[in-house]
């Protein structure tokens, strides 16, 4: 019983069972909704929980833009409810408001006071040369960059993300062929979203100087948005009403470039629909128009 | 002034003997080097995520290294019993305090000095400049910090029973200064008397070990802290330590040793 070929037999036995369970389960394993086992090392470890975490690094992001001047949970946030480095690429609507100099406020006692000489207590931003003030160091802005990426890791399915890390790779770092990459694979990860086809569209047109393209990914953005905006709860129309007004005044301004002037009307005409600020698009609308006319006036024949 | 310095000098070679620090060198050169490794969208100038890690290791290694080391001089002693031959010595008990936290306190400074000469290496191979006089202001005040910490955990050290439960304590109250206490008087301003009060007690009462933490200030490249606050702020601290290190002497000096 305990001769060394009964053990070797025993053994490989037990290792035929463990092949054979492991081929059974192993199709099963994978078409389960529940495995981790396909994903990347955070979800390995952390799972659905990993969302959480990625706004806290977007919100890091933010604090680096500001070069550490940044409100707590005791402070006054109002001026950063959204993100500054957000705000700054013109694709996400600005909800802040009030004093973003100041809020921390007055001192509140000799502590507060003394402490404030060991911490960030001046508002400045890196794009705008951050901490040294120094306006020929703009690219530091890359300093935001691996906690967006992080971010990004985390929640995949956040396109705020992607617009953000695009936005500052193309306009301060000059890396076009990055944030092109970082806009598709956004794109791969979050196929409905109008709103990276914006800022896709904006690559397009500003970098590329590739109006066709630019003009034909910001015309799929407005059919989905036609298609989400719908199906959206009120609160959330009105936060998205803004990356439409976005698409169609630089679809009308895209199309008045190109001379296309009844069609830049039609788009600045969508884009008063959903604008906050409609009066002024009029004025656009009435400008185009009288350059139409005066387009059209040398048609006209004098009657008498 | 000898003899404390004969303790202080035991203490320091017992922390080179011990594996603690050099495992949390190691570890922390390990932890940066890994994530320096990482490729940023093809930037190779990125850095201030780097050295936040960095300065973040070097925080908690160094508060490990100061509360463990701290927590067990005296109990130690007293459980190899060389506390009783030790005093027979003429060496007074306020003396073997002082000594104690010398050592201990300098032993903290040894290992922020390389702690901080890695930091500096790794951001300078990055900016290619080095903030020299910045480095120093956080490296001196990041030590005066070490040294409340010291010091209060030699106190806690003689009224706790155990060296464990002291380094948990020490643990939970140094975390809890460092993370809430700039806004315990906001958090007062939120309740009902009497707590009120005795939030506002406790804000005004506990050292603000965060004053000295100006890691923002190093990773974002701000300008130097005055250096007039830079050296209030050493005087607060050894305030702090003073008051600890006297606590603990009249504890001591009624505290049975064997």
């Amino acid at each position: 019983m305990n001769s060394p070929r009964t053990f070797f037999l025993l053994l490989l036995a037990l290792l035929v069972s463990c092949f054979g369970l492991a081929a059974h389960l192993q199709p099963q394993f994978q078409a389960w909704r529940g495995s981790r086992a396909s994903g990347d090392i955070f979800n390995v470890v952390l799972g659905d929980s990993r969302r959480m975490f990625a706004n806290n690094f977007f919100v890091k992001a933010d604090a680096y833009y500001h070069s550490g001047y940044y409100p707590t949970m005791f402070d006054d946030t109002e001026a950063f409810k959204t993100t500054h480095m957000a705000a700054d690429t013109g694709a996400v609507k600005d909800k802040n408001h009030g004093d973003e100099h100041g809020f921390l406020g007055p001192t509140r006692n000799w502590i507060d006071a003394f402490g404030r000489n060991f911490f960030p207590d001046r508002h400045t931003h890196l794009d705008e040369g951050g901490a040294d003030d120094n306006l020929g160091g703009t690219e530091n802005v890359r300093e935001i960059l691996p906690w967006l990426k992080l971010s990004a890791d985390l929640d995949p399915d956040n396109p705020q993300t992607y617009i953000v890390t695009a936005f500052w790779l193309r306009m301060r770092m000059n890396n076009v062929a990055e944030a092109d990459g970082i806009l598709h694979e956004g794109l791969r990860n979050c196929p409905d979203s109008y709103d990276i086809l914006f800022e896709l569209g904006r690559l397009y047109n500003e970098s590329y100087h590739d109006l066709d393209r630019a003009r034909n990914v910001w015309e799929q953005g407005v059919r989905l948005w036609l298609k989400i905006y719908p199906t959206l709860d009120p609160e959330m129309q009105k936060d998205h009403r803004f990356i439409m007004e976005q698409l169609t005044t630089h679809l009308g301004k895209l199309e008045e470039d190109a001379g296309n002037l009844p069609h830049a009307i039609d788009w600045f005409e969508a884009a008063q629909k959903v604008s906050a600020t409609p009066a002024h698009i009029q004025e656009q609308i009435n400008r185009l128009k009288g350059k139409l006319g005066l387009e059209f006036n040398p048609l006209l024949k004098p009657l008498y | 002034m000898n003899n404390i310095f004969a303790v202080a000098g035991v203490v320091i070679k017992e922390l080179y003997r011990r594996k603690d620090f050099y495992v949390l060198f190691i570890v922390t050169i390990l932890i940066c080097l890994v994530m320096a490794s990482v490729n940023i969208f093809n930037d190779a100038k990125i850095v201030r995520y780097l050295k936040e890690i960095c300065l973040l290791l070097v925080w908690i290694s160094s508060l490990v290294i100061a509360i463990t080391t701290t927590s067990r001089q005296i109990p130690a002693e007293r459980e190899n019993r060389t506390l009783l031959p030790l005093l027979a010595k003429p060496l007074t008990r306020s003396q073997l305090v002082l000594g104690k936290f010398l050592g201990c306190w300098l032993a903290c400074g040894l290992t922020l000095l390389c702690f901080y000469v890695f930091f500096g290496a790794l951001s300078a191979s990055r900016e290619h400049h080095w903030p020299l006089l910045n480095y120093f202001q956080a490296a001196v005040l990041h030590w005066f910090m070490l040294g409340v910490v010291v010091a209060m955990t030699l106190l806690g050290s003689l009224v706790f029973a155990a060296s464990s439960s002291n380094s948990t304590i020490c643990f939970v109250v140094v975390g809890s200064i460092l993370f809430v206490a700039r806004h315990l008087d906001q958090v007062a301003l939120t309740l009902r008397e009497p707590l009120r009060t005795v939030i506002y007690s406790i804000y005004f009462a506990i050292p603000h070990l965060e004053l000295f933490d100006v890691r923002d200030l190093v990773i974002h490249s701000w300008p130097l802290i005055s250096w007039l606050y830079f050296s209030l702020a050493l005087l607060y601290a050894l305030g702090y330590v003073a008051v600890f290190l006297t606590a603990a002497c009249l504890v001591f000096r009624r505290k049975a040793v064997n």
